[in-house]
């Protein structure tokens, strides 16, 4: 027989002022079930968990209905309550009369006949529970982080600093992701190589971190604390074992004229190649769908050159599969791409500017390499057209952000700061040069992040001007090829045309085109953009709602280097928390199958989104089959009902919300 | 190839100051074996005095040509004016998105209507009749002409009413033009402003923007510059002797409609498509 206590909160005025929560009291005290029914100014306060408990102390209850805040406030402080008192957690139920009742209602009768009405179905569910028991599942201490790019690489080294080994895969022939590309810095100039590329040996050479470059996730297997991830190392066509680094390979190639994507196309590469000599690992990859001796078998001068013997043309991809208890995802971030054809059919490209038709007209990235030392011109910023050095560039904010007309909404959040800091890098290197920027409004916000576009305006004499550029169209004026740019200033009100030499397009960070089907491997949410979702933008914004798969940089949304560099840490923080168990606790609000009704027809197999769902077949003592029934893993349940909605046998239900208790519910409102 | 139907909404242009881009519409189709079957009774637009000062007047209007259109159990609409097509596929939009709007609209114009009724522009019809069909009926080259394709204002904007080509930078003549043997010329101007709104009331103003638009195109070595708006090609003829004179060059630019050019690769003489009716002589 159910001994039920119901405790109604006041929430200080917030439910008080619309609910009168005596006559609230009063209605619920001749419920069936119910012992007691009282009311308490702040019931989460210390004096009304006490309150809780000695009532249930006192009258031996054997469940609890709050009537208060949404459950997503309070429901574990209460369930931690009841716990204290002898009571199982799972026997306590929330009814929220302020999200759901005073918050929304102004007239104080109707809401304090809602409030009754709350409490009632919550009273009738909690007749129906029944106590239950966390599940444990084990944990494998081992971290897999996919990306390594500055996040990743952050992520990978927290994770193994503490101990514990990480796998880190990488796409790319090298780690350094984006970063390794850059010239310097916001908002302190200093070199993007030197501060990335010591973190880069380190991965390489931590004894806990195994580095896997070129290779990519294949499939995700498992749950929280027992991933089963299949990776797939393409071939190198080089034994990593015995290459020594030497080039002579990569400086003996004939195949010169390769646009080297690391460079954005600007400058060359090998076909057998590093991406940039400070990669790591510092060894080679053949590019198979460029190189000679793929096509007609000849050549193979890297092979006669290479004293370790270390090129094997007959190289294949591998497939490893690897145990790891969480995932970190750092897969970063592409540019908007400007041209005509956009992977997202939502999406509309920026024709009038000439990305692509016009050799000069850049992106940002491109412009990085163009200033970069290490870059194809060796940080002189020459026009990829006719190198010559340009006397005036125009650099163009919001290519593809804030521009609901091209499909984009979001605001890509680092281009007003990078922008300004080109502007900088250009007057540095050509002292006589105009740079001019066109801007929406300056988003400068972020520690000497203001103070650093003013310096470029002041100090380096950038010109803004505020208003978007309509069109560029290349003409010859005095025999020289310029790109003309008309814009508006809406400052002045006026039309702005200004004759360029270069111009360079500030365009939207975007989510990598590998990122979404990555997400479906992972079961991690997206946006619309193909962002990856976290699990609250406030208190969980590292997790995602898959369990055990984290996130940090660019693939959740557009960020700079130190926000990515402390989401990184903060994801690895998270492992580490999930690490420091032996075993995992997890709310048994999962699905369960009663395996005696089960026609094992697959309904609940094809509907759950977790593939948490599996068919078993059940054997009898002597190894005859019996028949075959659907099984959930409870390290994989996300506790969503999707199933037993779909099941028509009706043979599989949700603890805690199980059929019976969820129309007792709903009959209870109805009589 | 049979023949293929398409419902004709002519617009007050076409009937008036532009016929001769009537006349060209109709030689051109009639020998691509197209039947256009005009609206019975049909009404203006509301381009673009409407829409300045009254909008539900402005998709009333508009309306009643689409409901006389479903009336008649046409499917495509072809509307050669681009402001037409472009008023025409704007109540659509408010039609087929809008219930309360539909039922608002079929009530004032006395007519049911639903928006089933696809818009389409002059090139959408080359595009539906058919590369190969055309071109088995192609009997001169084109590969004297270096066209200038010049979309004007109208012919992709706005871009999500209209859904057609890239709104600031279309290819989509260009790509028609050079498979029937001219050379489209790249140049900067394809989607500018000719200003023959204000041809009447700011002629100085006008002439500066068409003699940028004639300029540009001569100077990435047009001969001839393509468009398949009647304001557009009105304005850029008539006013071309203003630009010469007021910016003392010679351009002699002919200034042809699309389907000017396709009936010439067909066959069809400059007389019968009324090329002999614009200012500015074709001597290419």
């Amino acid at each position: 027989m159910a001994k039920i206590g119901v405790f109604t909160c006041w929430c200080g005025e917030n439910i008080a002022r619309h609910i009168d929560v005596e006559r609230v009291s009063k209605a619920i005290e001749s419920l069936p079930g119910v012992h007691c029914s009282m009311n308490y100014k702040y019931m989460c306060s210390e004096p009304g968990q006490s309150l809780i408990i000695d009532q249930i102390k006192s009258l031996g209850l054997t469940g609890v209905v709050v009537a208060s805040c949404s459950p997503h406030m309070h429901l574990k402080t209460f369930r931690a309550a009841a716990q204290l008192a002898g009571v199982n957690p799972y026997m306590v139920e929330m009814a929220n009369i302020r999200e759901q009742c005073s918050w929304v209602h102004a007239d104080k009768e109707e809401a304090t006949a809602k409030a009754i009405e709350l409490i009632r179905i919550s009273v009738e569910k909690l007749r129906h529970n029944r106590p239950l028991q966390p599940i444990s599942v084990p944990i494998t201490k081992k971290a897999l982080v996919i990306g390594g790019g500055v996040a990743g690489i952050q992520a990978a080294l927290d994770i193994a600093a503490a101990g514990h080994e990480v796998i880190l895969v990488e796409k790319e022939p090298s780690v350094g992701g984006k970063m390794a590309g850059l010239s310097e810095t916001f908002p302190t100039l200093d070199c993007s190589q030197c501060i990335l590329t010591p973190r880069m040996v380190e991965v390489n050479q931590h004894p806990k971190i195994r580095l896997m470059t070129y290779s990519e996730v294949e499939k995700v297997e498992g749950y929280i604390g027992n991933f089963s991830v299949t990776i797939r190392q393409k071939a190198r066509y080089v034994d990593v074992n015995k290459c020594t680094g030497c080039g002579t390979c990569w400086n003996g190639c004939p195949n010169k004229r390769i646009p080297n994507s690391f460079d954005f196309n600007l400058g060359n590469r090998t076909a057998i190649y590093i991406p940039f000599p400070q990669a790591v690992p510092a060894r080679p990859v053949i590019d198979s769908s460029r190189c000679i001796h793929f096509k007609n078998g000849k050549c193979g001068i890297c092979e006669k050159n290479c004293a370790a013997g270390a090129i094997n043309f007959n190289d294949e991809d591998k497939l490893i599969t690897e145990e790891v208890g969480a995932v970190v995802v750092a897969t970063g971030y592409q540019l908007y791409s400007i041209g005509k054809e956009q992977s997202n059919p939502n999406l509309s490209g920026y024709g009038e500017y000439g990305y692509g038709k016009y050799k000069d007209v850049i992106d940002s990235l491109q412009f990085e390499r163009l200033i970069s030392a290490s870059g194809p011109t060796g940080g002189e910023p020459k026009r990829p057209s006719d190198g010559r050095v340009p006397q005036k560039i125009v650099f163009i904010q919001c290519v593809g952000s804030r521009d609901n007309a091209k499909g984009v909404s979001y605001c890509s959040k680092i281009c007003c700061m990078y922008t300004a800091k080109h502007t900088m890098l250009y007057k540095h290197k050509v002292h006589d040069g105009e740079a001019h920027v066109f801007y929406m409004d300056i988003r400068s916000g972020g520690k000497k992040y203001d103070e650093f576009v003013r310096r470029a305006i002041e100090q380096d004499g950038a010109l803004y001007h505020r208003g978007r550029v309509s069109k560029i169209t290349e003409e010859e004026i005095d025999g020289v090829r310029k790109l003309v740019v008309r814009g508006a200033d809406t400052l002045t009100g006026k039309p702005v045309t200004v004759e360029a030499d270069m111009v360079v397009l500030a365009c939207a960070m975007a989510p990598t085109d590998g990122a979404t089907a990555l997400a479906q491997k992972l079961s991690v949410g997206y946006d619309e953009y193909g962002f990856l979702s976290e699990s609250h933008p406030k208190l969980r914004p590292v997790e995602t709602n898959s369990a055990g798969v984290f996130l940090c940089g660019a693939c959740q949304g557009p960020k700079d280097i130190p926000e990515s560099v402390a989401q990184a840490s903060a994801a690895a923080a998270k492992v580490l928390v999930m690490f420091s168990q032996d075993h995992l606790t997890r709310e048994p609000e999962i699905a369960h199958v009663d395996e005696s009704l089960c026609a094992a027809c697959c309904a609940c197999v094809q509907a759950c989104p977790y593939e948490a769902i599996s068919i078993e077949e059940i054997v009898d003592r002597k190894g005859n089959h019996v028949k075959n029934t659907s099984r959930v893993n409870p390290g994989l349940c996300m506790g969503c009902g999707t199933c037993v909605a779909v099941c028509p046998s009706k043979s599989i239900d949700l603890e805690g919300f199980t059929e019976e208790e969820v129309y007792a519910e709903i009959e209870s409102l109805l009589s | 190839m049979g023949t293929t139907e398409f419902g004709y909404y002519p617009g007050c242009a076409l009937h008036g100051s532009s016929n001769d881009y009537e006349q060209s519409v109709r030689a051109c189709l009639d020998r691509l074996d197209v039947r256009l079957t005009e609206l019975e009774d049909w009404i203006c637009c509301g381009a673009t005095a409407a829409h300045s000062i009254n909008q539900k007047l402005a998709t009333a209007l508009p309306a009643r040509n689409l409901a006389i259109a479903e009336k008649a159990g046409c499917g495509s609409l072809l509307a050669p004016c681009p402001m037409c097509s472009m008023e025409l596929l704007k109540a659509k939009q408010a039609i087929t998105s809008d219930p309360a709007v539909r039922d608002e609209m079929s009530e004032i114009v006395e007519l049911p209507v639903i928006g089933s009724t696809d818009v389409v522009n002059l090139i959408q019809v080359f595009q539906a009749i058919g590369l190969d069909a055309i071109k088995s009926k192609v009997t001169d080259s084109l590969d004297r002409f270096r066209p200038a394709c010049y979309y004007g204002c109208l012919l992709t904007r706005p871009p999500k009413t209209l859904r057609f080509d890239d709104c600031e930078h279309p290819s989509s003549m260009e790509t028609f033009l050079a498979e029937l043997g001219a050379e489209p010329v790249d140049w900067n101007f394809k989607t500018e402003c000719c200003g023959a709104g204000m041809t009447l009331c700011d002629p100085d103003t006008v002439t500066d923007l068409a003699h940028k638009i004639i300029a540009n195109a001569r100077k990435h070595g047009a001969n001839v510059i393509v468009t398949a708006c009647p304001m557009c090609q009105m304005n850029l003829d008539m006013r071309q002797a203003d630009v010469e004179k007021k910016f003392e060059e010679t351009f002699d630019m002919p200034i042809l409609y699309l389907s000017d050019l396709v009936g010439l690769a067909l066959g069809i003489s400059e007389e019968e498509l009324g090329i002999n009716r614009h200012y500015v002589k074709l001597q290419i």
